[in-house]
């Protein structure tokens, strides 16, 4: 909302009219400010100039006008200017920028040669002027404004400032310029008679008969409709410049004097009006829903196809505006006309539900200045001063008669009264306000209070809100009143005593070692999106039924591509390793910690939950199943070299053991010692794949990407990733109980040769559950295929350390314990000593 | 005899002595050393053999020969210990001279990792309230729009829910159905629903996460951004044990010197509600107000839609953007570069 200080200085006195000082103003009252628009830095001469004469210039690009523009005998009579616009006609009054003008942005004129021809000065736009945004045309001032030669600038009123606003969506009123010179006062603490609200200033005569017959069929969606007629006004009327201005200033563009009036009173008061040609009227209207498939041609000629909870204005003829959105093309005023023709408008006021008009203005995506308030709530109490401001300023401008009747159907809603302690505010402010204060600025708003005593003999406030304030309906809304109009710089700085915390959760603790050790490893933390499209699977090369295809879809996606929720973690990491090997950095380990969506094969709808109360624990329950499971994972991957190259000799490359190792850092990191067992899952290249497991839980993945998927998503060439579920991993809370022995140990070495295909780790297993408490550790150092072995088969190369709790070992102790661990280890896979 | 005689003369033994001394000299190095020592000071070297005789003289004689080649051996021994002690520091010198090496040389053999700057700031916020006894609330990305609006006091049609800008997901029941009832949360308010929905009051809570609004990605807004949201609910909660709480975390957050304004705004689960400024030292261009948060006492409306009963219990929230926390807290002049996950960026911040 753009504020001209002028407008609000109208029914206010102001203490002070710095913009700055006012701007300050608005926001202590919870206005936000946007932007102060000082007056714009212009320095004449500046003059009111009439065109008297129009060469069209037509040798150019474009059309050019060489205009004689008298300009007052002081500045030289008549001058020659060259103009590129064409919104104007000989005999019009215009602004021009003499020689030695400077206009906003340093713009200096001169007189120039131009197109052929010495131009002797500038005929000015609104935007050039500083007086808001239009640059279409030139600017005309309507006639009679001024005579040609007098100063412009006091004229245009080019010393006022504009700021403009942001209004939070539960302050419609402030969607005014009422509302805001309310606003002002009170944080000025200024009361009657220094403020007048505009809206009391209008008289409402009494009128004894409709003005056109009007039905509410759907008195859900139209709460009240006010109609006023008036007769006989010029078509052609010109706007007079006050109002041009202010519309200009408020950011809106000067149309007509039926449509400026309209936007005006709507700017000043707050009420959306329409105005209808009386004589395309056919019979009575009527203010109903849509019936499906209706249609509407609407005034910006965009044919709309209805739905059936679009609320409509209709006479005879049937649908003839979508009430408090637009209007429609058969019942607009003319913009063109009969010289000496008359129109015959009608004014419509209403007042309309909020949701019924926030519903429609987004279904049809049309957010107007209309909707926009009556989406917010419009004062009810508005219709008939609206529309007799609006009918009064047409006759003033336009001439014609305000017929006699008055057409008002429906009910305004009564504000409901509010019961408050009368120390609430100071409860909930923790200040202890002086006597009289809530009272006080709960008047200053506009509400009727009275003082009552409650049963417990404490003061009670009974505060019926003004009927532009819908949004005070329980005590909370009123103490924010108090508070806010005192300020919130009384209220003090107290630090609560919170209970003694318990810390982090053994989950959150874990989360946070995790990212730790991984970063600590030399993986870099990530936070990509969630989004990808579903082609990413067929590059991941998942089966049809694989259940990780199984995503949530984004309805308005930024990236209409990416309009699935990640089932991993590993296409928002791939992709972000994508990026960082095009910036020319070679070697990445990412690594990234986040939630995954994992929609139920079996959906379960979700409940619809009432707000009044609790949810009960079964509804809750519902909600929970409604969701998708949402574990949080870890995902790695890697490119490039794991080790670089340098001084000290060639790089290691990353390959799909550090991916395996990426895993179990992870598990380590949550005190568990993960198993590592061959899988060949997509996207893993199926010999180089590896699942992680809890027990016999697999939680996860890590190895070599397939080369296909390599292809597909055009990665670099042995690209390795890890992904688990962190939250498949069981917290456990260990409590290690370590014998240190201080007995020296035996070391032996044992080669067992066996099948290629025994994986290393189980032959591991089988030397530990055959070595018995001596072995101590067991720790591979060599693997071996080649002359020395036969084909299909390798050399497992162990180092066992062996020791004893209470005694110095010895070393027939140390042999048949190693034969021990070899006899298990020739009974499960056929080992034999090499 | 003559020759026994002629060994413990005393001109014999000075010329052994003598002898002794130039050949410890002259060698080079510790190992020439050794090779003339036994030639000097060996079983058959003059003085030895010399001492050796001493047996064949008189007892009167033999006192004073011995004093006499007791001295000459002492000078002997005492001439090759000083060519020792000197090639010994003369071999350490040259040696550690020769092993010396350029110890700029790079190592970097290990890369260094880093965690993300919003995560080590999401941290170091949830210490800052864990020391204050608050606990760490989660809750889910893709929530439910009941407890991301309505249970919010977000009305049905209310223009606030479009303020929020929200990704809307389709129903996972097959078909993409609009009204799935969830959506990608739009702020981590959700989460203190969900707090006073699992527990008793008193509840002091703080909820770091990630959250969603349909804003292109620029310097200045991500669609995916990450904010933490901070409820207090006990009784006798006022409006100065909120400001409190944002001065102690303003201070935690961005020096001793650091304190919070209000400013009267409007939130549908708060009410009064408040904009927060924070007084930052250290803002580039001066010290100066930032825009920081929202805050505000609870609205009854929430606490009741929660199975809290607002005429025993009031309450305070607030919630800040971490991207927009770091931004002016770092002088980061673009956040896509918090997005896009470039090594170069979180490296810079670090473990």
């Amino acid at each position: 909302m753009r504020v001209p200080v002028s407008w609000v200085a109208d029914h206010l006195d102001l203490p002070s009219t710095d913009p700055d000082e006012i701007a300050e103003a608005f926001v202590r009252v919870g206005l936000e400010v946007e932007d102060v628009h000082r007056a714009p830095e212009l320095t004449g001469p500046l003059v009111v100039g009439r065109v008297q004469e129009i060469e069209e210039l037509t040798e150019f690009k474009k059309p050019i006008r060489f205009c004689q523009v008298e300009v007052g005998a002081t500045d030289g009579g008549v001058r020659g200017i060259v103009c590129g616009a064409r919104n104007f006609v000989a005999g019009d009054l215009v602004v021009v920028a003499l020689p030695g003008s400077v206009l906003p942005g340093g713009f200096a004129i001169s007189a120039r040669k131009t197109y052929g021809r010495i131009s002797d000065g500038m005929i000015a736009s609104a935007r050039e002027l500083g007086i808001g945004s239009e640059h279409a045309g030139i600017l005309v001032l309507p006639p009679g404004t001024a005579e040609p030669g007098a100063d412009a600038q006091a004229l245009l009123g080019l010393d006022d400032a504009v700021i403009e606003l942001a209004v939070t969506p539960d302050r419609g009123y402030c969607f005014a310029i009422r509302g805001l010179a309310r606003e002002l006062a009170a944080s000025f603490d200024v009361d009657a008679p220094d403020f007048a609200d505009p809206a009391a200033r209008v008289e409402v005569p009494h009128a004894d008969r409709p003005s056109w017959p009007v039905r509410i069929d759907d008195a859900a969606g139209c709460l009240r409709y006010v109609a006023r007629r008036v007769s006989g006004v010029d078509p052609a009327a010109p706007t007079p410049w006050w109002m041009q201005r202010r519309l200009l200033a408020a950011g809106m563009r000067p149309i007509s004097l039926t449509v400026d009036v309209t936007n005006y009173v709507m700017l000043e008061l707050g009420q959306p009006l329409h105005a209808f040609d009386a004589t395309r009227l056919t019979g009575e209207i009527a203010v109903r829903r849509a019936a499906a498939g209706e249609k509407l041609r609407t005034l910006d000629d965009v044919e709309r196809v209805l739905d059936p909870d679009d609320l409509l204005i209709t006479d005879d003829s049937g649908p003839i505006a979508l009430a408090g959105v637009m209007g429609g093309a058969s019942t607009e005023i003319p913009e063109t006309h009969e010289p000496g023709s008359t129109a015959d408008v009608l004014i419509e006021a209403a007042h309309f539900d909020p949701a019924t008009i926030a519903r429609a203005a987004r279904r049809h995506r049309l957010p107007s200045e209309a909707s926009k308030r009556f989406e917010r709530s419009v004062d009810p109490q508005l219709p008939p001063i609206a529309a007799e401001r609006a009918a009064a300023l047409l006759v003033e401008y336009g001439g014609g008669m305000i017929e006699p009747g008055r057409t008002d159907v429906g009910t305004a809603p009564e504000p409901r009264p509010v019961r408050m302690p009368l120390d609430l505010p100071d409860r909930i402010a923790g200040v202890r306000y002086e006597r009289g204060v809530t009272v006080r600025r709960l008047r200053q708003i506009g509400a009727t209070v009275e003082l009552e005593t409650g049963d417990d003999g404490k003061g009670l406030v009974v505060t019926t809100p003004p009927s532009w304030r819908p949004d005070l309906a329980a005590p909370a809304d009123l103490v924010e009143e108090v508070l806010r109009l005192e300020g919130y710089d009384a209220i003090p700085s107290v630090l609560p005593a919170a209970p003694a915390g318990r810390g982090l959760t053994a989950a959150q603790r874990r989360r946070r070692a995790v990212s730790r050790a991984l970063a600590e490893a030399g993986h870099v933390e990530v936070l990509p999106f969630p989004f990808v499209g579903d082609e990413v699977w067929d590059g991941f090369g998942l089966a049809a039924d694989d259940a990780r295809r199984r995503t949530v879809g984004v309805l308005n996606p930024i990236d209409a591509d990416r309009n699935r929720l990640a089932t991993t973690l590993l296409p928002g990491l791939l992709d972000a390793l994508v990026r960082n090997r095009a910036r020319g950095l070679e070697d990445v380990a990412l690594y990234h910690i986040g939630q995954v969506v994992l929609p139920h094969a079996e959906p379960v709808a979700m409940p619809e939950v009432g707000v009044a109360q609790r949810p009960s624990d079964a509804e809750m329950a519902q909600i929970e199943a409604a969701l998708p499971a949402q574990p949080v994972h870890v995902g790695v991957v890697l490119a490039g070299d794991r080790e670089p190259r340098g001084w000290w000799g060639p790089g290691r490359p990353a390959g799909w053991a550090d991916a395996v190792e990426a895993g179990r850092l992870v598990g380590t990191a949550c005190g568990v010692e993960l198993r590592v067992t061959k899988a060949e899952p997509a996207p893993f290249h199926p010999g180089r794949c590896a699942a992680l497991r809890v027990g016999d839980w697999v939680v996860g993945h890590a190895g070599e990407l397939h080369p296909k998927v390599v292809d597909a998503l055009g990665l670099p060439p042995r690209t390795v990733a890890m992904e688990l579920d962190l939250d498949a991993i069981p917290l456990t809370e260990a409590r290690p109980v370590p014998r240190v022995s201080p007995y020296p140990p035996i070391s032996v070495d044992v080669a067992l040769v066996l099948a290629e295909d025994v994986p290393a780790a189980e032959v591991a297993e089988a030397l530990i559950d055959g070595g018995g408490e001596l072995l101590e550790q067991v720790r591979l150092f060599d693997v071996y295929t080649g002359e020395q072995v036969e084909a299909g088969r390798r050399s497992l190369a162990f180092s066992l350390r062996l020791r004893a709790d209470e005694r110095t070992l010895t070393n027939e102790e140390a042999n048949a314990a190693r034969d021990a661990a070899v006899a298990v280890a020739a009974e499960r896979f056929g080992a034999v000593l090499r | 005899m003559t020759e026994t005689v002629d060994l413990l003369d005393p001109s014999a033994l000075e010329r052994a002595v003598v002898a002794a001394e130039k050949a410890f000299a002259d060698a080079a190095d510790l190992a020439a050393l050794a090779a003339v020592k036994p030639a000097h000071l060996g079983d058959k070297a003059p003085l030895q053999l010399a001492r050796r005789q001493l047996g064949s003289l008189s007892r009167d004689e033999r006192a004073d020969a011995g004093r006499r080649v007791n001295a000459a051996r002492t000078r002997a021994q005492d001439a090759f210990d000083g060519r020792r002690v000197a090639l010994v520091a003369e071999r350490d010198a040259r040696v550690l001279a020769e092993e010396s090496v350029d110890v700029t040389l790079p190592w970097g053999r290990h890369p260094r990792g880093a965690r993300h700057p919003i995560s080590q700031i999401a941290d170091r916020i949830a210490d800052v309230f864990v020391a204050m006894g608050y606990e760490v609330a989660e809750g889910p990305e893709v929530e439910a729009s009941w407890l991301n609006f309505d249970a919010l006091n977000f009305g049905k049609d209310h223009p606030a829910r479009t303020m929020q800008d929200t990704f809307y997901l389709a129903g996972t029941a097959g078909g993409d159905s609009p009204d799935s009832g969830m959506v990608l949360r739009t702020h981590t308010s959700p989460v203190q629903v969900r707090a006073l929905l699992d527990r008793e009051p008193p509840v002091y809570v703080v909820c770091p996460g990630r959250t969603f609004r349909t804003d292109e990605l620029d310097a200045t807004h991500t669609p995916v951004f990450h904010q933490v949201e901070g409820l207090a609910v006990d009784k006798g909660i006022t409006m100065a044990h909120l400001k409190g709480t944002l001065d102690a975390f303003a201070r935690a957050m961005f020096g001793a010197a650091s304190r919070t304004r209000l400013r009267p705004s409007f939130f549908p689960f708060t009410e009064p509600s408040a904009e927060v400024d924070v007084w930052f030292p250290e803002r580039k261009g001066g010290a100066g107000w930032v825009e920081w948060g929202g805050c505000g006492m609870v609205d009854p409306n929430v606490l009741r839609a929660c199975g809290v009963d607002p005429g025993v219990y009031s309450g305070f929230a607030f919630g800040m953007g971490l991207e927009r926390t770091l931004q002016f807290r770092n002088g980061l002049p673009d956040m896509r570069d918090m997005v896009e996950g470039d090594v170069r960026f979180s490296r810079a911040f670090g473990v």
